[in-house]
């Protein structure tokens, strides 16, 4: 604190308004909680309240992708909140990484939005769906739009509180068991990445991400970073349910409303991932080499283990989950292999988190259509929809094939990538576990499809009439992910260049800093 | 020289918190978890480093801060997480009121109304 008594003060007297384009960083947060704010003025009107939730849901996208293609041209977007000169003031800083997952979070959320319309009754509604909807968002999108790390822990919080309010809409008993495990674990998660926090601060004396990047250098040998860096492994692995801290998931996951469970299996345990590779990628790239065989080791294991969870289940939304965990398998399993061999793990760990939220919101989707055309979830009294409709069963085909990781679909090409990348670094067990998993995963689904879809029904099903609110969400996530199956170049390009500016950071810390880091 | 007495602190907080979150009744977990909020703000205010006397204000005709003030960051931080943590207990404890009131029980090893022993297995056969 010893400073000189006169101090250069130009830099911090700029009274230039922040350049219009720039508001675009903070815009999608703002946005969700505005619109949060008004929709919860609004519950007195279903109806309305329903559909501007919808048109501001297609708005987020909108502004999303307006975001990305900005980030996409120009590189890294800081807006710093009043002007203050980081690392003092709170910095949202959107790169290629960030503005992929906002904007493919807002598609995901759009369809669980119009799918909601028929989910969700008046009760449900008047008690509050479509706010706590967009103030989710609020948070999932803040979470990978800032700068900041103190700053990311309050928009896990806010994600966090309304997922609390989704998870008990309706208030069964089963409900207020899942919802309990939940929020307890959940919490206790977000506190461990407080404490974290908390020491990075003691040992940083800054809490802006690119401040914290650069200054790491220097800090190494001094400042127990390594400690830091186990911290945030298992707070982030808790948050995305890897394996040993992987339980509360399929307790919780089952019993909302299925597009809450649509939502929050798309979204939620991909904001951990984000935050992991956020954190141990580019702030700790030195500590996540030494600590890459554990991660890899815990990759290998909840893949396994989650595919192995999914073969036993008879419920279908269990089932889902187990597929969710074994998921987040593969991406943990880029993230061990790191950007050593080519970026092909970090990559590989980006695009699949992008196919995992597009595919895990419309397999729970899908689950929602069983069940309101069959009468339930369970594996041993379903039958017969293949007889009551052939477009349905292609639709869910694509989604399996795609979960499975069979091509054409976009579970293929991630997993391609991330082989490659742990056969290149020669970790063949590594391998052996993704190809594995994916065996014992299509064994699941290939069971599920057999006795849903083939078997005969116990009784003939009543022919059901196809639903446009039900029908257009799940339509239009299956034609992504045929789309990033068979055109995968372009996104293919887009997750390695957003795994490059996680490795080198360059631009994202220029962006911060445009004068060079102090 | 504060700070290791407080370190110390902070640990006893934590070790009190994580016996209570070990817990199968689900009001000592939620005890535990308020224990450790404070554990955790506790932790933030002595990860600031702690100096006396100093306020952080910039006195007049200074342009910075006295030599020796206080770090006035951690206490905004903890600010932040003093209210969050408020607010996540409170919607805990009705939870978990409500899980005692519908379950009719505080024992989580008896909360299986989500996964019930007696769950089927997936059929064997076609």
């Amino acid at each position: 604190m010893a400073a000189p008594t006169t101090v250069d003060l130009s830099d911090a007297l700029i009274a230039a308004p922040v350049p219009l384009a720039h508001w675009l960083a903070i815009l999608p947060v703002a946005h969700c909680i505005t619109l949060g704010a008004v929709l919860l003025m609004l519950r007195g009107y279903p109806r309305v309240q329903a559909w501007l939730a919808i048109s501001g849901l297609a708005g987020l996208a909108l502004i999303d992708a307006a975001l990305l293609a900005k980030v996409a041209a120009e590189g890294p977007l800081t807006m710093v909140m009043g002007r203050w000169l980081p690392p003092f003031g709170i910095a949202f800083t959107v790169d290629l990484f960030g503005a992929l997952m906002t904007f493919t979070a807002a598609l995901a959320a759009l369809a669980g939005g119009i799918y909601a319309l028929a989910d969700i009754g008046q009760s449900g509604r008047r008690y509050g769906f479509f706010p706590l909807l967009m103030l989710l968002m609020a948070g999932v999108t803040g979470a990978f739009l800032t700068g900041d790390i103190f700053n990311l822990y309050v928009w896990f919080e806010v994600l966090l509180i309304s997922s609390f309010g989704l998870i008990i809409l309706g208030s069964e008993r089963e409900q207020i068991d899942g919802a309990l495990k939940y929020a307890v674990l959940n919490l206790i998660a977000t506190t461990l990445f407080l404490i974290c926090v908390g020491i990075l601060y003691a040992a940083f004396g800054t809490l802006n991400m690119a401040d914290i990047a650069a200054r790491a250098r220097d800090l190494r040998g001094t400042a127990p970073l390594m400690t830091l860096a186990s911290l945030f492994l298992l707070a982030f692995g808790m948050k995305a349910a890897a394996f040993p801290v992987n339980f509360w998931l399929p307790a919780a996951y089952h019993t909302p409303r299925i597009v809450v469970s649509a939502l929050f299996a798309g979204l939620l345990t991909k904001v951990g991932i984000y935050a992991l590779i956020r954190v141990i990628v580019m702030l700790l790239p030195v500590e996540r080499a030494e600590l890459s065989p554990l991660i890899a080791l815990a990759a290998a294991a909840t893949i396994v283990v989650g595919a192995l969870g999914a073969l036993a289940e008879n419920d279908i939304r269990r089932l889902f989950g187990y597929v969710v965990i074994s998921g987040i398998g593969n991406m943990l399993a880029g993230v061990a292999l790191g950007g050593v061999s080519g970026l092909g793990g970090i990559s590989g760990a980006v695009f699949y988190a992008l196919h995992s939220m597009v595919l895990m919101t419309a397999l729970y989707l899908a689950a929602g259509e069983i069940a309101r055309r069959g009468g339930g979830f369970s594996l041993s009294a379903l039958g017969g929809l293949y007889r009551q409709s052939g477009g349905f069963t292609a639709l869910s085909l694509v989604l399996f094939l795609a979960a499975c990781g069979l091509p054409p679909f976009s579970g293929f090409w991630p997993k391609v990538m991330l082989v490659k990348a742990s056969l290149d670094s020669g970790a063949w067990w590594l391998a052996a576990a993704i190809l594995v998993g994916g065996f014992l995963t299509t064994i699941a689904f290939g069971r599920l499809f057999l006795l849903v879809y083939w078997r005969p029904a116990a009784m003939v099903l009543a022919p059901s009439r196809a639903n446009w609110r039900t029908g257009l969400p799940l339509a239009a996530l299956t034609a992504l992910v045929i789309g990033f199956g068979i055109l995968p170049e372009r996104l293919l390009a887009l997750s390695q260049s957003a795994a490059a500016g996680l490795v080198e950071p360059g631009a994202y810390l220029h962006s911060v800093f445009p004068g060079g880091a102090r | 020289m504060m700070e290791p007495l407080l370190s110390i602190l902070v640990g006893l907080f934590f070790a009190a918190a994580i016996y209570l979150l070990l817990s199968k009744f689900s009001i000592r977990i939620v005890l535990g978890i308020a224990i450790l909020g404070n554990a955790v703000n506790l932790l933030l205010f002595t990860g600031g480093r702690l100096t006396r006397g100093v306020p952080p204000i910039i006195p007049a005709g200074l342009e910075t801060l006295p030599v020796g003030a206080a770090n006035p960051l951690p206490q905004a931080l903890i600010l932040t997480a003093i209210v969050i943590s408020f607010s996540f207990l409170a919607f805990l404890l009705v939870l978990t009121y409500r899980a005692y009131q519908d379950l009719g029980t505080d024992d989580t090893n008896d909360m299986r109304a989500a996964e019930p022993d007696d769950r089927p297995q997936p059929p064997l056969g076609y």
